[in-house]
């Protein structure tokens, strides 16, 4: 089998005493969702954080497409090809929707030292601004400030902008988080487009969504991943229903 | 045309600005014949002197207002181009070699560009050290730097120390004569607008969203893959070439230099022209500038305690105001956005 498209070995992190990231191991192939649940604290948006580089991690390797990431910036990771969405949506709040999602096309053309010629109107930045934000269920939205938006709304924004940098893999961080029931469903069509054209690492609470889009699912708890499988694998660990899926509750 | 639902009083947003804009150069051109038909002929200098405060307002307005780094040094590239001209017109006269050099010169076409340069060159060294730290240590290191600036002419006995330089004779054009006051006050509103073109084009190009992406949030622009350092350090050469261009021309419309142009309170009155202008809007600076330096004026014609008056004025100017006198300017003229 061909080298997974992100390698990560052995990763450790800790915050004073507490062990964030304990010896994590874990692959994401081209083409996958991978799902990681785990309860509140298991480390997830910590573990994200360490593979954009914006956390540095205490020990372990992260190799991402044949090249390791040690070292590099967030800004270098996006170039590799990772993008992210926030669980906390980190958008530009002034800006319309389409604005927001066009310079991210504009970061990911290359630079942007370019002082004379209008930004706006752009057909190079607008035209593929509003393709990423149709794919995220926003297209009649554009040109409606983000501050006026619906919090569903926000995050689909969230998933319009990861996409706009072409990723190879796709860091999903809660994007059902605080979503209505018609909205989640939404989200769901909108990632099932998605799968196969990239890699998705899907950090998520909401298991309905998790078993409908998943390929293989791991379960991380005190920063450790105890199980990797096929959902139909981890529903069945005994391991898996006693630390998280609630066996034993009444 | 015919989906779009005619609403009265709402013109296209650019055709309002334009409006604006023509309004604006027609009282500007009309102001020195009004100000000698009324018998104020002063008003003219005071109109230049704004006019000049308003290229510095804006040059802090990119970094400031578009990109959100609040800069409490402005008032250093100012004085450093105010400098440059002193300075050279004083080898000028004496003939004293500059740097081993004959560099003195008293040609307004040399001494602007040298001036922008040397503000530019001193704000890239300065940005660059700054533009490590962020938020209220940016702004306690602007203004370290500008004191340091400040300290460091008033001890420069070469140049007059803190009683500064006089300039006897204003810089010289060809085919002009910048001895006359209004002469000198189209030639700085010429700058002036062409000053403001060249920001508003920066402002609406890529570089110019990039600035607006930084100041809305560091990290969505990471996250897109944008490093920001550079883009910050761009903005802050450009606004202290504007600066710095503002300097040169305050130096000859005074035909004075000294260390108080870059004292910090000038940085303030920077900052101030700014807010109260509107801070990330392209004529707001100007606005500010004209408010500030108006009041100033009249307050200061009527009684010596016009800064007991004029306080309390600007901060109901900005409490009431939303996004300035900008903001005050569209509500007033039916715009939607408040």
């Amino acid at each position: 089998m061909a080298e997974p498209l992100l390698q990560v070995d052995n990763l450790v992190k800790n915050f004073g005493g507490v062990r964030a990231t304990d010896d994590l191991t874990l692959d994401v192939r081209a083409g996958e969702v991978h799902a990681l649940i785990g309860p509140n604290g298991a480390g997830k948006t910590t573990f994200i954080g360490q593979l954009m580089g914006e956390i540095v991690p205490d020990a372990g390797a992260i190799r991402f497409a044949g090249a390791r990431l040690g070292g590099l910036d967030t800004p270098a990771r996006v170039r590799l090809g990772i993008a992210r969405t926030f669980q906390i949506t980190q958008l530009l709040d002034e800006d319309t929707a389409l604005a927001n999602v066009a310079l991210t096309i504009q970061a990911h053309q290359g630079h942007s030292f370019r002082f004379w010629k209008k930004a706006a109107g752009d057909a190079s930045l607008f035209g593929p601004a509003q393709t990423c934000l149709d794919a995220a269920g926003l297209a009649a939205r554009g040109a409606v400030p983000v501050r006026d938006l619906s919090h569903g709304e926000h995050k689909q924004l969230e998933l319009a902008m990861a996409l706009a940098s072409e990723p190879k893999l796709l860091l999903l961080d809660e994007p059902m988080a605080g979503l209505g029931a018609s909205e989640s469903r939404q989200m769901v069509e909108s990632l099932k487009r998605l799968k196969g054209r990239t890699a998705i690492l899907l950090v998520e609470h909401d298991m309905d969504a998790v078993f409908a889009l998943a390929d293989r699912i791991s379960v991380l708890v005190y920063g450790k991943v105890i199980a990797t499988g096929t959902p139909a694998d981890i529903q069945a660990n005994p391991q898996v229903r006693v630390a998280y899926l609630g066996e034993g509750d009444a | 045309m015919a989906e779009m639902a005619p609403l009265p009083q709402s013109k296209p947003k650019n055709v309002r600005s334009r409006l604006l804009v023509a309004q604006l150069l027609v009282i500007l051109i009309v102001l020195p014949y009004l100000a000698n038909l009324i018998g104020q002929p002063a008003l003219t200098s005071l109109a230049t002197r704004i006019i000049i405060l308003a290229i510095a307002a804006a040059s802090l307005n990119l970094i400031m207002g578009y990109a959100g780094l609040a800069s409490f040094g402005h008032a250093a590239w100012y004085g450093i181009g105010a400098y440059v001209v002193g300075i050279l017109y004083r080898h000028s006269v004496t003939g004293d070699p500059l740097f081993g050099l004959q560099l003195g010169t008293n040609q307004l076409l040399m001494t602007l560009p040298v001036a922008i340069v040397v503000a530019g060159l001193f704000a890239a060294a300065f940005g660059a050290l700054a533009l490590r730290t962020s938020g209220v240590q940016f702004i306690m290191i602007t203004l370290a730097f500008a004191q340091m600036i400040f300290f460091f002419f008033v001890a420069l006995k070469a140049y007059g120390g803190d009683d500064g330089l006089i300039i006897r004779r204003t810089n010289v054009l060809p085919f002009l004569n910048t001895r006359d006051g209004l002469t000198f006050y189209w030639i700085c509103l010429a700058v002036a607008v062409a000053w403001h073109a060249i920001l508003l084009r920066i402002v609406g190009s890529r570089f110019g969203r990039v600035l607006e992406g930084i100041r809305q949030s560091e990290r969505r622009m990471a996250a897109m893959g944008v490093r920001t350092y550079g883009y910050k350090l761009v903005a802050c050469i450009i606004s202290g070439m504007g600066a710095g261009l503002a300097g040169a021309l305050m130096a000859n419309h005074m035909r004075f230099v000294s260390p108080d142009m870059m004292h910090w309170t000038q940085s303030g009155e920077f900052m101030f022209m700014v807010i109260l202008g509107g801070a990330g809007t392209w004529l707001g600076p100007a606005f500010g500038a004209a408010g500030l330096i108006g009041l100033e004026s009249l307050l200061g014609a009527w009684t010596e305690h016009w800064q007991v008056i004029l306080g309390p004025l600007l901060v109901l100017a900005i409490l009431f105001t939303r996004g300035g006198l900008s903001g005050l300017m569209r509500m007033i003229r039916g715009g939607s956005r408040g």
